[in-house]
Parts: structure tokens; C-alpha cells; sequence
């Protein structure tokens, strides 16, 4: 089986206050740390399992700057085998139709069965680089995938809808498979993966590289303009209970049960 | 036509899905604003109530009806809204940013190569160009997006931005051929799986002590208890508290969990991304401990402690025992 998983460098804003830089169309990252968004995370985890169970070979495929090597050489120490980052500044980050024709570039070309990455990814969550992905490559896909079982020549996935229900269905390979968040446990990357990784081929390319002409991939050749980001107005209608955290919990108590709410 | 919006019903196990209604509280006036119509395309099979159920909005609906749409399927609804769009040439093409519309629309807008907007929380045409606002970052950061002109602009909507409108005069229903023939041996569709049954049933419970990311690791998981307990409260979580295995699948709230409405929901170090709300946003009262003053939990919160659900919660047990004691 070769596969090829392909991942994105996200700062993890969960517990962050974010805020809109002066140019009014990118945050202010400055004080983020990043990491492997969460969904591609449980995809790296899933091809592993995949490579252990079947054999074969992954491949991590990213766009971003050099400090995602950190990132991919992770995923290496979990398993992958190698890496093809493309770093230009060209692309057209912002359309996750333009992101989806640069990872086919750097897929084409290669032996591919099957790829994964997650279903989302937490800064600009889209929900749709995998599936518009499947269809530059000519690829079958399944999204929001929460179970797999590879099968001779074909793949049965288990999609995630709305309510906790699955819908179960059999694709033909090569596929595309977007995972969501809970596949699997994701393990941590092994002391020797860590050091073996290191010797792992990270290829870093631009799009002349891939053989993609610019004009196909920038700001240009996207149908829509980010114009605007804003951060939206709290329109908490919240009594806000302030003081010392010991103070809060103790007001917070008192209106619990003085209200009858417990 | 110049001005039509296009908007694809939403269905499962026979029934309409809310976002179908949600789409006819936007897609009218939009479509107006642009000088066209609303049209709904209901693909489906054995559809004839549904049909009627939607043309009952005031609607005009097109209805494929064919044994080959028994069951949803991204490539048949893929194949089937492209000839569609050849056919009518609609302005807008609307669908749910559900777990249907998200898989069939991105390949859709590479076939047609037409621009995407993903999980619109509101549309404005003014100026003869189309706006989308969207979110990034969990909610926190808002998006306007500006379509280029094209023939055809495609979007999602996310579920629960708009209730569905009034039943007015009946539009026409109208039939046509499925673009589709046969049937595709690359995709099939298998089975839908319920989801497991667990040992409670969140939504039946009174008080809810819910969990996210902020709990960080599983050794912090007695001190919730020991709250849950004081209070008689049942525990819940987001998905970041499924994933981690601190609660189990039946306990999750959201979208892709259970929807809850109990008399007291006390959210602790959840940011409250839309997922997550609208599984919770029916409670009687919500109380969000979360440390990000601007975590968009406080939104549909009554009570909003901004400070370390750990600086907070012991203390919160001990008065709550001692109170009720």
C-alpha cells in the first residue's frame, strides 16, 4: 500500500485570544505555538497503523514553511517514510480549492493507492482540501471517515454524520480519505523514530518543482478574495462574576443554589 | 438563469433535514436580490411528500426521482447537480455544511472549476458582487469573502443560522430525468450504523457538567467528578473530550453528538466552537468557566467566570457542598 498523508502546520489558538494584524486579512501568529493540525494528526496515526498492519509506504506531504519540518519529522518518527514539503509563497493559501491543486502536484507522478488527511483543519477550517483533492488526482473519497477496513482493491469506510450516526461505504482504490478526530489514539513518536527520522528524505520543493504554473495557484487563479477578517463582538448577554478565583467560585455557588439551580 | 439559486434539499432515512427549511429562510431573498428565483433540487427516491413538504415554503421544486438515489451517495449527487448546473445555469448553488454537503462540494467546484465558499454564516449581494461571511479559528475570527464573478458561485451554509420561514402559497413541483443512468461500482453505499447506546442518556439529565480541551489530562477528571457528584449532575463533553477518551462517545454534545436542553449546563474549559453550541446552546441556563476572555462560550452563557477551571472548580465543589449540606 502507498500512501501518502498529507498535514498542515496550525497554531493552536484553543486557549488563545486572537488577534487581526493592521493589513486586516491575516492574524497575528507571533505568540501561537504550532503544531500538526488535529485531524491530520489521527491521519498520520491511521496510515501508520495501515504500513503496520499491510506493509508499504508513506509519504507526508505539506505546504508551509521551514519551521513545519519540526512537524514532519515527527511524523516520520511515528512511521512515514518520507516527506515532500512545498514552500512558496505563491499559493494561494487562503482557497482550499488552490491548496488541494498543489498537493495533487506533488502526488501526481507518484505510485499512489491511497491518501489520507484530516477532515478539517482548525485555522481556516474549510472541511473541503481532501475531497476537491480526490477529484484533481481522479480519485474516489469518502469524508468525515471515523473507521476504515482495507479490502483487496477497495477500501470500506465509515463516514461520521450529524447525530452520531455512520454511513458505511465500500470505495473503489486509489482513494482519498479525509479522517476525523477520534479514529484512533495517536501515539507518541518512539526515542529511536525520533532519531531515525533524521535520516529521512524531506524533500522541499517550490511549484516549478512540481511542474505547476504559477498562474494556476496564486491569488490570481483563486475565485475569491479574502477581503476582511474581524474579530467577532462577544454579544455575551453573561453575567460576568469577577474577583479572586476563590471568590468566584464562591459567588458562582451561592447563585447556584440560591437560584434553585442545584 | 441569471439570478437563481439553486439550493439542494437535504434528506436521510426519509426525512427533510432542518438545514432544507434553514436554506428557504436565505435562499428567497438573496436570490431576489439578485434579480432571480429560488429553486429547490430534491434528488431523492420515493421522494413525492417531500417534494410537496418543500414546495409548501412558496418554492418551485425539481425532483429526480430514480431507485438510484435510495441512498445518499457525493458521487451520484456530484454527477447529478453538474448536469444540473449545465441545464439551468443558476447564479448560486446552495447546500448544508453537513456531512452531505461537504463531501460532494469541493469535488464539484474542481470538476466545474468554480469558486467555494465554505460554511457561509451569512450572504450579501450588493453591487453586483456576492459576500460570504465565514469563521476561522473555532469562531473566533470572522471572515469576509468576496466572490470573483463567475457563472455559477458555489456555497455552503452552515446548519443553524436561520429558522426555517413561514408555510406560504404552494410552488410547483416539477419532475425531470435523472442525468444519472446507472448505477457507479466505484462508490456504493453500505449501511447506516445508529449510534451506540450508552449507560446515560444526556439528554435526559437535569444537570450537565461538561468538559473540553481545557481539561488537559484524564488525572484531572475526579476533580469534575467530585463537582458532578455535589451537584447531581450527569457528565458530558465536547468532541476534544471524546477524542481524548475522558468521556465516552454517547456523551458527547454537538453536532456530531447529542443534542441536550437540561436546566443547568456548566461548561468548564470549553472554547464553544459552533460544533460544540449547537448542541447545547437549548439549555435552561449555562454556566462557562473557560480562561480566554474572548472564548465564544460567553455568548450563550448566563453566568461567565473568565479564569483557570482549575483555580475555580475545587473551590466551587467545597461551597457547593457546604451550601446544600
Amino acid at each position: 500500500m502507498k500512501t501518502f498523508v498529507c498535514i498542515k502546520y496550525v497554531p493552536d489558538t484553543s486557549e488563545a485570544e486572537v488577534k487581526v494584524n493592521p493589513d486586516g486579512v491575516t492574524v497575528d501568529s507571533s505568540r501561537f505555538s504550532f503544531d500538526i493540525n488535529d485531524a491530520d494528526n489521527y491521519a498520520v496515526e491511521e496510515s501508520v497503523l495501515i504500513k503496520e498492519a499491510r506493509g508499504g509506504d508513506i509519504t507526508v506531504a505539506s505546504i508551509g514553511p521551514k519551521q513545519s519540518d519540526v512537524m514532519i519529522r515527527m511524523a516520520m518518527a511515528k512511521g512515514c517514510d518520507q516527506a515532500i514539503r512545498v514552500e512558496d509563497d505563491r499559493i494561494a493559501g487562503h482557497d482550499p480549492l488552490i491548496v488541494a491543486r498543489v498537493l495533487a502536484g506533488a502526488i501526481k507522478g507518484h505510485e499512489c493507492d491511497l491518501v489520507l488527511t484530516g477532515c478539517m483543519a482548525g485555522d481556516d477550517g474549510h472541511m473541503a482540501t481532501g475531497a476537491a483533492l480526490a477529484e484533481e488526482l481522479g480519485f474516489n473519497h469518502a469524508t468525515m471517515v471515523k473507521k476504515l477496513e482495507i479490502l483487496d482493491g477497495k477500501v470500506k469506510a465509515y463516514r461520521e454524520l450529524e447525530g452520531g450516526l455512520m454511513e458505511v461505504v465500500e470505495l473503489a482504490l486509489p482513494a482519498v480519505l479525509t479522517i476525523q478526530t477520534g479514529i484512533n489514539e495517536p501515539r507518541y513518536a518512539p526515542i529511536r523514530g525520533i532519531r531515525e527520522a533524521q535520516k529521512k528524505e524531506l524533500k522541499v520543493v517550490n511549484l516549478e518543482d512540481l511542474g505547476l504554473d504559477p498562474n494556476d495557484v496564486d491569488a490570481e487563479a483563486s475565485g475569491v478574495i479574502l477581503e476582511q477578517l474581524y474579530i467577532p463582538e462577544i454579544e455575551s448577554a453573561a453575567e460576568f462574576i469577577e474577583g479572586e478565583p476563590d471568590e468566584k467560585a464562591e459567588k458562582l455557588a451561592s447563585i447556584l443554589v440560591k437560584g434553585g439551580l442545584v | 438563469m441569471m439570478g437563481n439559486i439553486l439550493v439542494l434539499a437535504e434528506h436521510r432515512q426519509g426525512s427533510l433535514r432542518e438545514i432544507t427549511f434553514e436554506m428557504l429562510a436565505i435562499a428567497p431573498q438573496l436570490s431576489s436580490d439578485m434579480g432571480g428565483e429560488a429553486v429547490v433540487l430534491l434528488i431523492g427516491s420515493g421522494v413525492d411528500e417531500m417534494a410537496v413538504k418543500i414546495a409548501s415554503y412558496g418554492v418551485k421544486v425539481l425532483v429526480i426521482d430514480d431507485p438510484l438515489f435510495e441512498d445518499f451517495n457525493g458521487e451520484k449527487y456530484q454527477k447529478v447537480i453538474s448536469a444540473v448546473i449545465d441545464d439551468l445555469k443558476p447564479s448560486v448553488v446552495m447546500t448544508g455544511h453537513t456531512a452531505q454537503g461537504v463531501d460532494f462540494m469541493p469535488p464539484l467546484a474542481v470538476e466545474k472549476r468554480l469558486p467555494l465558499v465554505m460554511e457561509a454564516i451569512a450572504l450579501e449581494y450588493t453591487d453586483g458582487a456576492l459576500k460570504a461571511t465565514r469563521q476561522l479559528y473555532s469562531g473566533k475570527v470572522n471572515a469576509i469573502v468576496a466572490f470573483k464573478p463567475a457563472d455559477t458561485y458555489l456555497v455552503t451554509i452552515r446548519e443553524g443560522i436561520a429558522e426555517a420561514p413561514e408555510i406560504t402559497t404552494a410552488g410547483p413541483v416539477e419532475k425531470i430525468n435523472t442525468p444519472l443512468k446507472e448505477d457507479l461500482d466505484y462508490r456504493k453505499f453500505v449501511e447506516y450504523i445508529e449510534a451506540e447506546v450508552g449507560d446515560v442518556d444526556i439528554t435526559q439529565s437535569d444537570i450537565l457538567v461538561a468538559i473540553g480541551r481545557g481539561l488537559k489530562e484524564d488525572k484531572n477528571l475526579p476533580l469534575i467528578e467530585e463537582l458532578a457528584k455535589a451537584v447531581k449532575a450527569d457528565i458530558a463533553g465536547s468532541r476534544a473530550a471524546t477524542d481524548a477518551g475522558w468521556i465516552s462517545q454517547d456523551r458527547q454534545v454537538g453536532t456530531s453528538g447529542k443534542t441536550v436542553k437540561p436546566k443547568l449546563y456548566i461548561a468548564m474549559g470549553i472554547s464553544g466552537a459552533f460544533q460544540h453550541v449547537a448542541g447545547m446552546k437549548g439549555a435552561k441556563t449555562v454556566v462557562a468557566i473557560n480562561k480566554d476572555p474572548e472564548a465564544p462560550i460567553f455568548n450563550v452563557a448566563d453566568y461567565a467566570i473568565v479564569e483557570d477551571m482549575f483555580k475555580v472548580v475545587p473551590k466551587l465543589t467545597e461551597k457547593l457542598k457546604e451550601l446544600k449540606s
